[in-house]
């Protein structure tokens, strides 16, 4: 495929990580947090990890709106769709998050809630116009690339005068999630992981540009690198965030300028700034309650937020305790170090939301990296 | 969820939509978040929306890059 394929040269792959071990000082650590789950999944999937010298390490970051959704935003959920009324619509990967009591939407649907999985907001709208009898309401979920479509929804659904079309909001905005890693990484404590820099999100900064990066970069003297999700686009990345530890410097680079520049899209930036506002604060899994996180439905489009809509009352729910995924979306265990690992929780029987979607870290390394960790053991 | 893929638009549509084609296949999306697209455009495409337009320049000047960095790991000949 073009503007992939070429991207995925293993010859060239192996090239740059030569370039790579020579460039990196030998007695010093580079620890670099990649933000995505696309990331992730690249890493776990074309195996750069083992790629690269010891003294580069890979910590997977956040980066997964699936994984950061706190299992009582899925509780609430599930109760939405147990309403007679409902009709609700939601992205493929959400359909197995346990909510708590290991519940999940799929089990409802199976119960007889009416759950549709879409592949885009275009088709819950053509639900709603297909369906005026019931509430058809929109999950909506994901960071500042699936905010878009979703304030597109909204304006067309405004525009088609669609009374019984609403969105359940659960948008959410990377930029606060990465203050919230800095400010806790605590330098002293050795079960912190401390970080030399970022590879910062591909699609994200594609509609928000890189300039919302600067300010970390200067504030937290650390490096960025805005880098696409093919291999190596991300080893490229790699190999600019070295270098911007050996000189020392703590910019914004750009390695994904073939679909990102400074300012981002601003027909995508203003459709959201039109529809929604920021929550006061919004819980993640993992990284608990961040100030200004979070996305709600402007008061002038209260009619098309289920939350107003419905008085959904809102729901917390703990995390099983021995699920690990909070300290792991933090970059401070593995999934590996994860007691239920493989054994109780694996992608057909998730007890955590990393291992559901795809690009979550414990279901990356479960596809593409376990059998590494046996080698490892066995050599 | 974030995983976006090129695609290359064939043909516009009315309502802001568009044809697309991905690897030989054909899909029909939203290219409404984008400005002055053209046929023969690549785009990335996520959710059913065009995010963004892709910039062949800047593609083939990463790219020459890339095999300029590789090029310095070959043994001198
Ligand atoms: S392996 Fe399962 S239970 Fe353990 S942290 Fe990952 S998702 Fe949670």
């Amino acid at each position: 495929m073009k503007y992939v394929d070429e991207y995925r040269d293993g010859n060239r792959a192996r090239q740059l990580a030569e370039v790579i071990a020579a460039t990196a000082a030998p007695d010093r650590l580079y620890r670099f947090m990649e933000f995505c789950g696309g990331h992730t999944h690249a890493i776990s999937r074309y195996g750069l990890e083992d790629l690269l010298p010891d003294n580069i390490r890979m910590i997977h970051g956040p980066g997964c709106p699936v994984c950061v959704l706190p299992a009582g935003r899925i509780d609430m959920a599930i109760a939405l769709a147990q309403r007679p009324e409902v009709t609700l619509c939601v992205y493929g990967d959400l359909m197995r998050v346990p909510g708590s009591q290991r519940n999940s939407l799929l089990r409802a649907k199976a119960a007889g809630a009416d759950v549709r999985m879409v592949y885009s907001t275009l088709d819950a709208i053509a639900i709603a116009e297909q369906q005026p009898a019931r509430e058809v309401v929109f999950f909506a979920i994901g960071f500042e690339t699936t905010t878009p479509p979703s304030a597109m929804a909204i304006r067309l659904a405004t525009e088609k005068r669609l009374g019984n079309f609403s969105i359940f909001c659960n948008h959410v905005l990377t930029p606060p999630a990465i203050q919230a890693i800095l400010d806790g990484v605590d330098l002293a404590d050795p079960d912190q992981v401390a970080l030399d820099g970022f590879v910062g999100p591909a699609h994200v900064s594609t509609v928000i540009g890189t300039r919302p990066y600067e300010y970390f970069a200067e504030t937290f003297a650390k490096p960025v690198v805005i880098a696409g999700f093919e291999p190596l686009d991300v080893m490229q990345a790699i190999l600019m965030l070295v270098q911007q530890v050996n000189e020392d410097r703590h910019q914004v680079e750009n390695q994904y300028i073939r679909a990102v520049n400074r300012d981002g899209n601003q027909r995508a930036q203003a459709a959201v700034a039109e529809i929604f506002e920021l929550r006061a604060q919004f819980e993640w899994r993992g990284l608990g309650l961040i100030p200004h996180s979070g996305l709600k439905l402007k008061p002038a489009y209260a009619g098309f937020d289920a939350e107003c809509r419905f008085e959904m009352p809102e729901l917390t729910a703990a995390d099983n305790p021995a699920c690990e995924c909070g300290t792991i979306l933090r970059g401070v265990k593995k999934p590996a170090d994860c007691k239920l690992f493989g054994t109780v929780c694996t992608p057909d029987n998730p007890m955590g939301s990393c291992m559901v979607s795809s690009e979550g870290a414990c279901a990356a390394h479960w596809t593409y990296g376990r059998f590494r960790d046996i080698q490892r053991k066995a050599s | 969820m974030c995983l976006a893929i090129p695609a290359e638009v064939t043909e516009l549509l009315p309502d802001e939509m568009a044809r697309v084609n991905i690897d030989g296949v054909g899909k029909i999306i939203s290219v409404a978040l984008i400005e002055n697209l053209k046929v023969g455009d690549y785009v990335i495409l996520h959710v059913g929306y065009a995010l963004t337009r892709i910039d062949p320049e800047e593609a083939r000047h990463t790219l020459a890059l890339l095999a300029e960095l590789g090029g310095v790991a070959e043994p001198a000949s």
